[in-house]
């Protein structure tokens, strides 16, 4: 990682930067390859599908701009996943966060009506972020003051946070009373909420005739935001010195306890804005039926993204191609675009167990990398 | 070799082996013969428990031979190892803490009903036999994990002996032992070499070689550099055999000069993970320009004690104060914000984080003050020109500010937890084994840094296992034993044999400890 | 409450704790044996798909059974092998199975299969006429009687045989095993796969004995539970038992409670109990037992 950063710095020639992306972009290629020989097993046409894929996500104009806007999101949750690693905690309730800043946002959104934009908008954004925020915060909480493994809780909170959001939008009846975000109108059959006010959507951009949100210079700017933050800041210092080493931390002063909470929150804030821009800026309401497997996919895209904010908004730039893709590769090649999940999987399984790429192309391991011992406060206080 | 024929048990002939960038063991010859105790002798790193673990299969070497009982073996595991005969105590037990004595002894050599049903009777039976036949006193349905660390290694000793072992490999045995528990385990040595067991006595203090050995090999560097007897040396020619130049075996230091207290502590107590009194009502005193050295077995406290003082334990009661400000609870920021500096025991645990660089070690504890941090930023440059000076101050060799600290040889890792430590003002040095595994060189300037700081006006907390290291060092000294402070000595008027008595726990030859908890206050409060 | 309604809810709170039972069981021969496994999940969910497609192809739910205990033993070897061999950290390599298992299962999965039939109840001659008692106990599937065998079967594994002896040595200090002429590496892997092959188990209760047929995610938690059922019961088969019998406990009140339809709760917020019931165990007991003491670390030969 001081590797990235040094890139960034300048001070690395471009062999480094070489070998930086080297396991990540084989790890794809034999994602795709591995994807191939699946889609084979079933008699489709593997070039055919890619083909699709590609032409698919970046064969137009209209098309490279549904990919960007699928990227909005993954950025977020990528970054959510990273900064919570580089703290030594592993966030896999992207999903819940997700869900949770997806609502808020709906519901600031609707009952913010009047506001003036910026301000309408601001706000909707923050309560994406807090309701995000908390959702992350608390297993952080629970984690910092009784040692429940964040792995467990925050995937219980992702299956708490589905259902309470479905909750907050459900229609009621057979003696149960509608959610309390529900959208009034009766005409509207669909559990979801009312739409958001004119004021609280994410202005357009000029990009063609495409609708382009401000979403993706959020993303962008949260990137940036999360680099300093995490290589610039004392804060950051002591993050990561978390994440190495938690006893050193402790005997160097650093608040452990408090920095756990805080980094769940904010890992959890950044998801849930993922919801948020979905929300204010493509959706424009909120119904609890998107992005499933979301948490997974950003747990994917921080490891291939190597947990570096530019990593990470390659990697979700290379999924928002892959999710935008995967309908006309269906109609072109027939192939069930489940395939998809199972490439993303395959990336993951390559990064995540860079060892298996080392081993197919012999590549020999460099000076061991600074790793974040994510099991280390397994069933411990 | 020696001419003299006694029947070889274990002979190993140009042992090398590599590890990635280290010659551990080049070209190594020992010969052990039947019932005989040979002391192996050398620094830390010298290469003996690597070539210990050849013998004990535990590495394959890249080249030489072994031979147990005039036979060539090929050893791949410490199966075949034991299979042969060859047993090993480790410096570090290798028991399993939950499990009782009886399941430690028989794991992997089970006593077995028809489908692979332990028969725990039968194993107790035997453990009690064993124990009996060498005079290893041991409750075989004892949780291992609550028992002394002295009746812990008569468990890996019986452990051997139940495996049918006629060597045995001790690696460091005293290590943990007050003096009075090594005179035990010196005639439980003698006894089984006198059985028939012949003994290789892993070590690196030379009094130990002198009282217990028939015969002393000495390893330096990863070679073996000489063979002798007790009879024929002295502590001054190992030392220099040991290390490969004349050693001074003390510390060039003025009598002190004691100032005003620094440090107080009154009525401490604290409790350890398993809500055990581990620290017991301890008070004292170290006054600036003085070196406190707080002895006692591990385990008795001392780690706690520390915990607390540098805000990484909670007390329980009483508390203490720096330079006259009160405290009970720190963190550790409060402590060193108050002139605290702490050279933590276990550096790599506590003292560094391993991937980060040498620059940002050095201002572990203190990056968010300025001048590292400026308006909310880490100031690179800062940071990087602070641990320069310091790295040519402390001599730190490393090959750049931005290596990472783990990349470091242990003894200047540690040189770089003292630099970060006291490359900057303080008025209370805490130091808790601070030359622990190191090199006699490294030891060497650990140690005088440590009188420079006192001669500075510095109040310095000493705490180590190693009694020598207290002797040297201290102006005063006071045993720990059972999370209380049981008598403090002056450094000078104390013999070792009266400090070892009190690291038992005995103060008087008519009392034992516990029994006269008043006077133990009054002693400790002094 | 009527005798029916108790002896349906007891009923059902036995079915329901099966896969978490077993899923206790699975993840206590990793985790004895120093391996953490929160791919337990995604075992299940492979070896529930994989055991209700070879019902479907062949109709002989014998076999089914089979398949899905060793495709969860095979999801296991990948976990051993990621997190053993290459010393992946074992939450990744766990995260990675669940990943691919709802992947693969996902991509491989033919909407409108139908099934060939399930597992039936077994009554056992004379014991289920015991009044409640025979409902309730004697008169189950065939993998509610295994689950309930099984704990009592590897508690006497775990604490009174040679195999169990060292597990035990291998997770709480693996050097010392290893001095001893254990083979860590291998006691490691066997174990490993032999969780893999009961929470197999537990996915073939899912689709072949519970429901009959498979839905994608169709797990939907329960490995996790499962995990936190075995931190309640302080890695003890017994203990996880108990704790997977609270789980299904909650379940079956929670269905009872949908089903009477006289309670203004909203039955999202039934819905949440076992989920928000795992979070409060987790938080309220771990740290009070010990685990392991080698977990989560590989095991390096030095």
């Amino acid at each position: 990682m001081h590797r990235l950063t040094n890139i960034f710095a300048g001070r690395v020639g471009a062999g480094a930067i070489a070998r930086t992306v080297m396991i990540p972009l084989l790890a794809v290629f034999t994602a795709i390859v591995v994807g191939s020989v699946f889609m084979l097993l079933n008699d489709y046409d593997p070039l055919a599908a890619y083909g699709g894929l590609l032409d698919g996500a970046l064969g137009s104009k209209r098309a490279i701009a549904r990919t960007i806007l699928n990227s909005v999101p993954f950025v977020f949750g990528g970054l959510s996943v990273a900064f919570a690693f580089k703290g030594g905690l592993f966030n896999i309730g992207g999903e819940g966060q997700l869900f949770m800043g997806a609502v808020a946002a709906a519901w600031v959104g609707v009952a913010g009506a009047g506001l003036p934009s910026w301000l309408h908008i601001f706000i909707s954004l923050l309560a994406g972020f807090v309701a995000g925020a908390i959702w992350g915060g608390i297993p952080g909480t629970l984690k910092a003051f009784t040692g429940a493994h964040e792995v467990i809780t925050t995937i219980m909170f992702n299956f708490i946070g589905i259902v309470f959001a479905g909750w907050l939008v459900s229609k009621g009846g057979q003696g149960q009373k509608p959610g309390p975000l529900v959208d009034p109108d009766p005409l509207n059959i669909v559990p979801r909420t009312a739409d958001i006010a004119e004021s609280a959507r994410l202005p357009l951009l000029e990009w063609g005739r495409e609708p382009m949100h401000l979403g993706i210079v959020l993303a962008i700017v949260a990137a940036i935001v999360i680099w300093w933050l995490v290589w610039k800041t004392p804060f950051g210092f002591g993050l990561r010195m978390v994440g190495l080493n938690p006893s050193a931390a402790r005997y160097a002063g650093v608040n452990v306890a408090g920095n756990t909470i805080l980094t769940m929150a904010i890992a959890g804030g950044l998801a849930g804005l993922a919801g948020t821009v979905e929300t204010l800026g493509r959706n424009y309401y909120f119904a609890p039926n998107f992005n499933v497997g979301y948490g997974f996919d950003s747990i994917a895209i921080a490891l291939l993204g190597r947990n570096h904010p530019v990593g990470v908004v390659l990697s979700a730039l290379l999924f928002g191609v892959m999710d935008a893709g995967s309908t006309r590769m269906q109609l072109r090649a027939h192939v069930p675009s489940e395939i998809i999940k199972v490439v993303q999987a395959l990336i993951l399984a390559f990064v995540a167990a860079n060892e298996i790429i080392r081993y197919i192309y012999r590549i020999r391991r460099e000076r061991e990398e600074a790793a974040v011992p994510l099991s280390a406060g397994w069933g411990k206080r | 070799m020696n001419a003299q024929t006694g029947e070889l048990a274990l002979q190993a002939k140009g042992i090398t082996k590599r590890f990635p960038g280290v010659l551990a063991n080049d070209n190594v010859d020992l010969t052990l013969r039947r019932g005989e105790i040979l002391a192996l002798l050398g620094e830390n790193g010298a290469g003996k428990s690597t070539l210990m673990n050849v013998v004990y299969g535990l590495y394959r070497p890249d080249e030489g031979e072994v031979f147990v009982k005039g036979r060539r073996v090929r050893l791949e595991n410490p199966r075949d190892a034991i299979a042969l005969g060859i047993g090993m105590v480790h410096q570090h037990f290798q028991l399993v803490p939950v499990m009782t004595v009886a399941e430690n002894v028989i794991l992997g050599a089970e006593v077995t009903r028809a489908g692979g049903i332990l028969d725990q009777r039968a194993a107790a039976k035997s453990v009690g036999e064993l124990s009996r036949q060498y005079g290893l006193e041991v409750d075989p349905t004892a949780t291992v994990g609550e028992l002394p660390v002295g009746t812990q290694q008569r468990v890996e000793i019986i452990k051997a002996l139940y495996r049918h072992a006629d060597v045995l490999i001790l690696d460091e045995p005293t290590a943990v032992l007050t003096p009075q528990e090594a005179q035990e385990l010196f005639r439980i040595m003698r006894d089984l070499a006198e059985q028939g067991v012949s003994i290789i006595f892993i070590t690196h203090k030379l009094k130990e070689v002198l009282a217990v050995a028939d015969r002393i090999m000495v390893m330096r560097a990863g070679q073996m550099v000489g063979e002798t007897t007790p009879e024929q040396s002295t502590e001054q020619s190992l030392a220099s055999m040991m290390v490969g130049r004349e050693v001074l075996l003390r510390v060039e230091k003025q009598p002190a000069s004691p100032g005003e207290p620094v440090l107080q502590v009154e009525q401490l107590v604290a409790f350890d993970e398993r809500h055990h009194r581990v620290v017991d009502g301890v008070s004292f005193e170290v006054r600036a320009g003085e070196v406190l050295g707080i002895a006692g077995v591990q385990g008795n406290g001392q780690t706690e004690l520390v915990e607390v003082l540098t805000g990484l334990r909670p007390a329980a009661g009483g508390g203490f104060q720096i330079d006259g400000k009160a405290f009970r609870k720190p963190t550790p920021r409060q402590v060193t914000g108050a002139g605290a500096a702490h050279i933590p025991e276990n550096r790599q645990r506590y003292g560094m984080v391993l991937p980060y660089t040498v620059a940002e070690n050095m201002v572990l504890n203190r990056y968010y003050r300025a001048p590292f941090t400026r308006t909310l930023v880490l100031d690179h440059r800062a940071i990087k020109s602070h641990a320069a000076a310091l790295v040519q101050e402390f001599d730190v060799r490393t090959p750049s500010l931005d290596t990472p600290g783990g990349n470091l040889s242990g003894g200047n890792q540690q040189k770089m937890v003292v630099a970060r430590e006291i490359g900057r003002p303080v008025r209370l040095l805490i130091a808790a084994q601070p030359t622990r595994g190191l090199d006699v060189g490294s030891i060497e300037f650990i140690h005088r840094r440590i009188v420079e700081q006192r001669d500075a006006g510095v109040a310095v907390l000493l705490v180590s296992a190693e009694l020598d290291e207290i002797r040297l060092l201290a102006d005063r000294i006071a045993v720990m034993y059972k999370g209380r402070i049981l008598a403090t000595v002056s450094a000078q008027a104390a013999t070792r044999e009266q400090l070892g008595l009190l690291m038992a726990g005995i103060k008087d030859k008519s009392e034992s400890a516990g029994e006269s908890d008043d006077a133990d206050r009054a002693l400790a409060a002094l | 409450m009527n005798s029916l309604v108790l002896i349906a809810v007891l009923r059902s709170t036995l079915r329901q704790s099966t896969p978490i039972t077993l899923g206790a069981l699975s993840g206590l021969f990793c985790e004895r044996v120093g391996v953490i496994n929160i791919a337990i999940e995604g075992m299940m969910l492979t070896a529930a798909y994989m055991g209700y497609m070879t019902n479907v192809w062949t109709g002989n739910l014998i076999l089914a059974v089979i398949v899905a205990v060793l495709s969860g033993g095979l999801m296991a070897l990948l976990h051993a092998w990621l997190s053993i061999h290459f010393k992946v950290d074992q939450i990744i390599s766990g995260t990675v199975i669940n990943i691919l298992a709802v992947g693969l299962t996902g991509y491989f999965y033919q909407p409108g299969t139908v099934t060939k039939g399930k597992l039936q109840s077994v009554a056992v001659p004379v014991l289920t006429d015991i009044p409640i008692i025979g409902d309730v106990f004697f008169d189950n599937g065939p993998l509610t009687y295994a689950a309930v065998v099984l704990v009592f079967a590897v508690n006497i594994i775990l604490f009174r045989t040679r195999w169990g002896l060292r597990m035990r040595a291998v997770g709480e200090h693996p050097r010392a095993a290893d001095t001893l002429g254990i083979n860590v590496f291998a006691m490691r892997y066997i174990n490993v796969v032999i969780g893999g092959m009961l929470a197999g188990l537990g996915g073939a209760y899912l689709t072949l004995e519970a429901v009959g047929s498979f839905e994608r995610l169709m797990t939907n938690g329960r490995g996790f539970i499962s995990l936190a059922a075995m931190i309640f019961g302080k890695w003890t088969p017994f203990g996880g038992w108990a704790a997977a019998l609270l789980f299904g406990a909650a379940n079956a009140v929670q269905t009872q409670i949908q089903f009477s339809g006289d309670v203004t709760i909203p039955h999202q917020f039934i819905g949440m109990l076992p989920y928000v019931l795992t979070v409060i165990v987790l938080a309220g007991f771990v740290g009070r037992a010990r685990p392991p003491a080698a977990i989560g670390r590989p095991y390096e030969t030095e």
